[in-house]
């Protein structure tokens, strides 16, 4: 544990000396070139501010109006039916599309049934294993300012099923319940 | 699609809010996440700055082309749409790298950088192109060998062995990962039928 928190303390400035070290011995303009391409962050963060927005709000009035909840009890049944822990179901079905809220509900999860319990690891192996694709796709397209998302959208939710999927089978073959 | 779902998540909830008495709350956070998605995008600043500057210096160092040498063999045939020599593929790959040392945000600049370049190569049109879709396939299906945010969660709550679901998450994510990559080539071929016909 100790050589993983220290691998990912030292990891980020080792990084950045080790471009800084070679670039000055290829005698690159350093500095100027620092500023140079940092210059369209600001533009590019701007840019996002809109499909975000479009987004978040989205997200939020079907959280806070219960109609997530209610959508996720709703198809529980099933998924409780084929071998799917009934208390992992609503991380799941909310890992893809909210970021924070996946990740409250895996420290609500691991602090209810302990952080080494069957339900435990799973979140954790589910949390870790996949990534909140709404997000990312409108963050990435928002950015170069693609408004429609072809196939990328199925894509990326039907890997995540299958990511979902396969964390289920492995941590029971591994720790069991 | 997007539109039908980002309507679906607004009506559904409206309706659902009308019928079980959640108007307040519905109310209550509408514009409050419209002001936590601006806050989100202007929090990108500084690791966009920060991260396209550093990047600039790597890539006139010529370090990102040494990256693109070093995984040409896999990239290639990942996104035979791209040209082995473009810019994007350095982008691509120095975005996956990031994801795989769990530099998120990191990642985040490298992977906009490489969307930039491959929207070039589509000639600048605001339509997704195939390498775009397979680009972010992977990015959605999660990268990460060691799953930081989730060991340090578990430290939180007194594990024994907070890092013991390293290996489940490995084997998940390579899962996901690999499907991402098949589904996108079905999608793909389902696309080119549709156009022949």
């Amino acid at each position: 544990m100790e050589a993983v928190s220290t691998i990912s303390i030292w990891l980020m400035p080792c990084l950045i000396g080790f471009v800084l070290i070679y670039a000055t011995f290829k005698k690159v303009a350093t500095y100027e070139e620092f500023v140079e391409g940092g210059k369209e962050g600001f533009s590019i963060a701007v840019s996002i501010i809109p499909y975000l927005v479009g987004m978040l709000v989205a997200i939020t009035v079907f959280r806070a109006s219960g109609a997530m909840g209610f959508l996720i009890s709703s198809i529980q049944p099933f998924l409780t039916a084929i071998g799917v822990p009934s208390e992992i179901v609503p991380l799941a079905l909310i890992r893809p599309i909210s970021g924070t809220g996946a990740l409250a509900m895996t420290s609500d999860l691991i602090g209810t049934h302990g952080a080494d319990s069957f339900i435990g690891r799973l979140a954790s192996t589910m949390q870790g294993s996949t990534d909140t694709t709404l997000y990312i796709l409108t963050v990435y397209f928002g950015a170069v300012g693609i408004k429609k998302m072809g196939d990328a959208l199925k894509v990326g939710l039907l890997a995540d099923l299958v990511g979902i999927i396969s964390a289920i089978i492995v941590v029971t073959l591994v720790f069991g319940s | 699609m997007v539109n039908l779902i980002w309507v679906f998540m607004f009506v559904f909830g409206i309706v659902y809010a009308a019928i079980n008495g959640t108007m307040e709350e519905v109310n209550k956070v509408l514009f409050k996440s419209a002001q936590e998605a601006v806050t989100i995008s202007l929090g990108l600043i500084s690791i966009l700055v920060f991260w396209l500057g550093l990047m600039n210096i790597a890539k006139k160092a010529g370090l990102l082309d040494k990256l693109t040498g070093l995984f040409k063999p896999i990239v290639r045939r990942l996104f035979p749409d791209v040209p082995p020599d473009h810019p994007a593929m350095g982008y691509i790959l120095s975005n996956m790298v990031a994801n795989l040392f769990g530099l998120g945000n990191a990642a985040t600049p490298m992977g906009i950088k490489a969307m930039e370049q491959m929207k070039k190569l589509n000639e600048d049109r605001d339509e997704v192109s195939r390498s775009m879709i397979t680009f972010l396939a992977i990015n959605t299906s999660s990268l990460t060998i060691i799953p930081t945010t989730v060991i340090a969660i578990r430290m939180n709550y007194g594990s024994v062995s907070p890092t013991d679901i390293v290996g489940t998450t490995l084997i998940a994510t390579a899962c996901s990962t690999v499907a991402a990559v098949l589904i996108d080539r079905y999608f793909h071929r389902r696309r080119m039928q549709k156009r022949r016909h």
